[in-house]
């Protein structure tokens, strides 16, 4: 199934299985979606549940926050996430911080869904990755899907989860087909938020990744493989609350972690694993921790230097080389 | 269509709640202005006319005739008070209302400089007018949402006094068990949405809260589902982009909702006049294809007769409206404020029509209350005010486990602890430090 027909269907089931839920953003009706992701949904529920909005992100993300208020269940879709600085006060301020400043008396059941991180030669205001920036605000819960299960599940899960949620989803993934088992394709599957997912178990390095960024991590784990270093992926599936447990057992399994995102490196969400790994894990590490992340550049649009601003296998053979020194002639 | 907008035409009338109502007669037509008669074209010079209405010895003099629905009013002959736009027991809710407002916030200014309330703290003294007269026209499941000017809207709106002192002075029997704070007042019980800091933000959290009434209607099927919601904003906020999104889309769907614009004139230090390319805000409704009216905001029953007519085109599915109200605020943006910048003769000129004066004036004169009456009224408030100030003072501050609780409504979001249980599942974790 591809990621696209997996989001399709769990946004489908669940406005089916609750009348409250409903979708608001661009193109999400009568274009059928910017990305297609709501593709056949007003047909299906009409334009009272399907709302094709004007271009006011500020506004309709505040509609939908104030909907969440007074008892509906609105998925708010950006047509991608960079547009969501145009609403981040109304993701921040009036929905992440409002159980809080009410005392527990109005809850956010609110998701902010749409794809995030680079595309392909969309240039430097289409680009950036709000995983780190997100994942920072206590109220919110941010997570970030890889394959067709986890958009499945995850998404499910977000609909139906009482506080706010951003989805960040990622548009070069929406057309990669997945295996998805029976089970993921129950109408009841749901994942649990917060757990991150051992990927491929190994016993050398562990190496954490989430969104694209995991298939990549699982392409450069079979080329380590070859050379004979066993790599543990995980997909962190859960950017806030980031699975610090998963990680740190699997640290003190391996002894040596490189952590690895598209994002800006600074104050990125390498850099938060890294800092709590050391916390927690200081004396089982062989190594320093390695951070793969995007340049520290805005993106730029000539498609030799987009390809250099982004992690690429080269760039994880050589925080291969820094973390697993036993083969120095790799580098 | 360009032409009507320009031309100006006289409204039709607004008959009272007393009369029969047409309810084809739509008086708020979009495509038709309403005039005003006075508005501060500057803060240097005050153009104060006469007021110049046959109904002008009925009211106060020192209160000025803007809205030509109240002066249109046809007297009927059934009831004992023909010219009367209120009844004794309504009369006496608006003032009992205001005064409320009032004390509460003389209260809060005392209690400020005494360093029981800190941080940032604005008052309404002098605003009342326009929160008596849309707040208590409404009913408990309609929905309130302010700006951080918001304790007498949270007072109109039904919270009791000794929750939201309590929550100023940030003890834990506060409406927000003092999380919120004198900007963020919340009440679900009271339908109270807030409370936001930046301007311009509860406009669209109104705006959704009015979608929801109409999702509920519509969708849900839940037919007398009529709520309204009122948003409440200032000037300043007027020249902010989200206004301007959501006028439009609540005018594009239709929503129930009643854009109120208390125009005080001043934004912080920053004059209206000179932040404003047209700072004549009713006009900016009909741009979007909302009637747009302005009202005296220091008559309390011109206001009242405003808000009557747009709530009720609310309630009715003919959408929304934006109701600009002229008021003032008597002491400065916030306690903080020195207020240097206001001309003493404006500040004097607006003194002059205090709402609550003026309501006081118009219920003797017309024998709806005597002074008495009104006295036990007020020593009534100051009573309910010290026990607000009693209460909170011996409240407690809120315990330690209260900081990591209520982030989420699903205490699961602060993840899995280090033993691969949710950490909300151990029981002393809200006991801990503010490391998670």
């Amino acid at each position: 199934m591809t990621v696209r027909d997996a989001l399709n269907s769990a946004l489908d089931e669940e406005m089916s299985a609750d009348p409250k839920v409903f979708l608001m953003g661009e193109e999400v009706g009568e274009y059928q979606g910017a990305y297609k992701i709501s593709k056949g949904l007003l047909e299906k529920y009409g334009p009272d549940r399907v709302l094709d909005t004007p271009i006011t992100e500020a506004g309709f993300a505040g509609i939908g926050v104030g909907a969440a208020y007074y008892g509906l269940r609105p998925i708010v879709e950006f047509m991608t996430f960079n547009f969501s600085m145009q609403a981040i006060d109304h993701i921040i301020n009036s929905a992440a911080k409002s159980n809080y400043m009410s005392a527990g008396q109005i809850n956010v059941p609110i998701v902010f869904r749409g794809p995030n991180g680079a595309a392909a030669g969309v240039g430097a205001q289409h680009s950036q990755c709000y995983a780190a920036w997100f994942g920072a605000c206590p109220g919110l819960k941010v997570l970030a899907p890889y394959s067709s299960e986890d958009a499945r599940g995850l998404l499910k899960a977000a609909i139906r989860d009482p506080d706010p949620v951003v989805f960040l989803e990622n548009e070069l993934l929406y057309g990669e087909s997945f295996p998805i088992s029976a089970e993921a394709l129950d109408s009841s599957f749901c994942l649990p938020i917060g757990k991150a997912k051992i990927e491929r178990e190994g016993k050398d390095v562990t190496i954490t990744a989430f969104s694209k960024m995991v298939g990549y991590a699982l392409k450069a784990s079979e080329i380590l493989a070859k050379e004979g270093i066993s790599a543990e992926v995980i997909n962190l599936r859960s950017i806030r609350p980031l699975d610090t447990a998963t990680i740190n057992a699997s640290v003190r399994k391996t002894n040596r972690l490189v952590t690895v995102e598209e994002g800006f490196p600074q104050h990125g969400v390498g850099a938060e694993i890294c800092a709590s790994v050391i916390e927690e894990s200081f004396i089982y590490l062989d190594a320093p921790v390695e951070r793969i992340a995007g340049a520290d550049v805005p993106m730029p649009y000539a498609a030799n230097l987009e390809r250099m601003a982004v992690p690429q296998h080269s760039s994880f053979e050589l925080g291969f080389c820094v973390v697993v020194p036993t083969k120095p002639n790799q580098c | 269509m360009s032409a009507a907008a320009t031309k100006i035409i006289q409204p039709l009338p607004l008959n009272s709640t007393t009369t029969n109502r047409s309810p084809h007669k739509a008086l708020f037509n979009p495509l038709k202005t309403i005039p005003i008669s006075s508005f501060p074209a500057s803060t240097r010079k005050l153009r104060l006319t006469k007021p110049n209405s046959p109904h002008a010895r009925r009211r106060s003099t020192s209160v000025f005739a803007v809205s030509d629905v109240v002066q249109e009013k046809k007297p009927t002959f059934n009831t004992f008070f023909p010219n009367l736009l209120i009844t004794k027991e309504e009369g006496l809710e608006l003032y009992e209302d205001m005064i409320l407002g009032r004390s509460f916030e003389d209260m809060c200014a005392q209690m400020y400089y005494r360093g029981k309330m800190f941080g940032f703290v604005h008052l309404y003294n002098g605003q009342e007018a326009v929160s008596a007269g849309f707040i208590k026209l409404l009913k408990n499941e309609d929905c309130v949402v302010s700006t951080y000017r918001d304790h007498v809207h949270a007072l109109s709106k039904g919270v009791p006094a000794r929750a939201v002192m309590s929550e100023l002075f940030g003890k834990t029997t506060g409406c927000c068990r003092g999380q919120g704070g004198s900007m963020h007042m919340f009440s679900k019980e009271h339908n109270v949405l807030g409370g936001f800091a930046f301007i311009g933000e509860g406009i669209p959290v109104a705006t959704g809260a009015a979608f929801t009434s109409k999702y509920r209607r519509e969708v849900l099927k839940e037919g007398d589902c009529d709520h309204v919601t009122l948003a409440f904003f200032g000037d300043g906020t007027c020249n902010n982009g989200q206004f301007f999104e959501c006028l439009n889309m609540a005018a594009l769907w239709k929503l129930p909702i009643v854009f109120v614009v208390e125009n005080n004139l001043w934004a912080i230090g920053m004059s209206h006049l000179r932040a404003t390319s047209d700072p004549q805000i009713w006009k900016k409704g009909p741009a979007f294809g909302i009637p747009g009216v302005h009202v005296d905001g220091m008559d309390v029953l011109k206001v009242r007769e405003a808000a009557k007519e747009a709530i009720t085109r609310a309630r009715r599915g003919e959408g929304p409206t934006l109701v600009e109200c002229e008021t003032y605020r008597f002491r400065g943006h916030s306690l903080a404020d020195p207020d240097e910048l206001r001309d003493a003769s404006e500040k004097a000129h607006y003194a002059a029509r205090d709402p609550i004066t003026a309501l006081k004036k118009y219920m003797v004169e017309n024998n709806l209350a005597s002074e008495a009456e009104l006295k036990v009224i007020e020593k009534k408030i100051d009573e309910v005010v010290e026990e607000a100030v009693e209460f909170a003072d011996s409240s407690p501050l809120p315990g330690r486990s209260q900081l990591l609780e209520n982030v989420f409504a699903d205490p699961r979001g602060f993840g899995i602890g280090p033993d691969g249980k949710y950490r909300c599942e151990d029981p002393k974790f809200t006991e801990g430090t503010a490391h998670v």
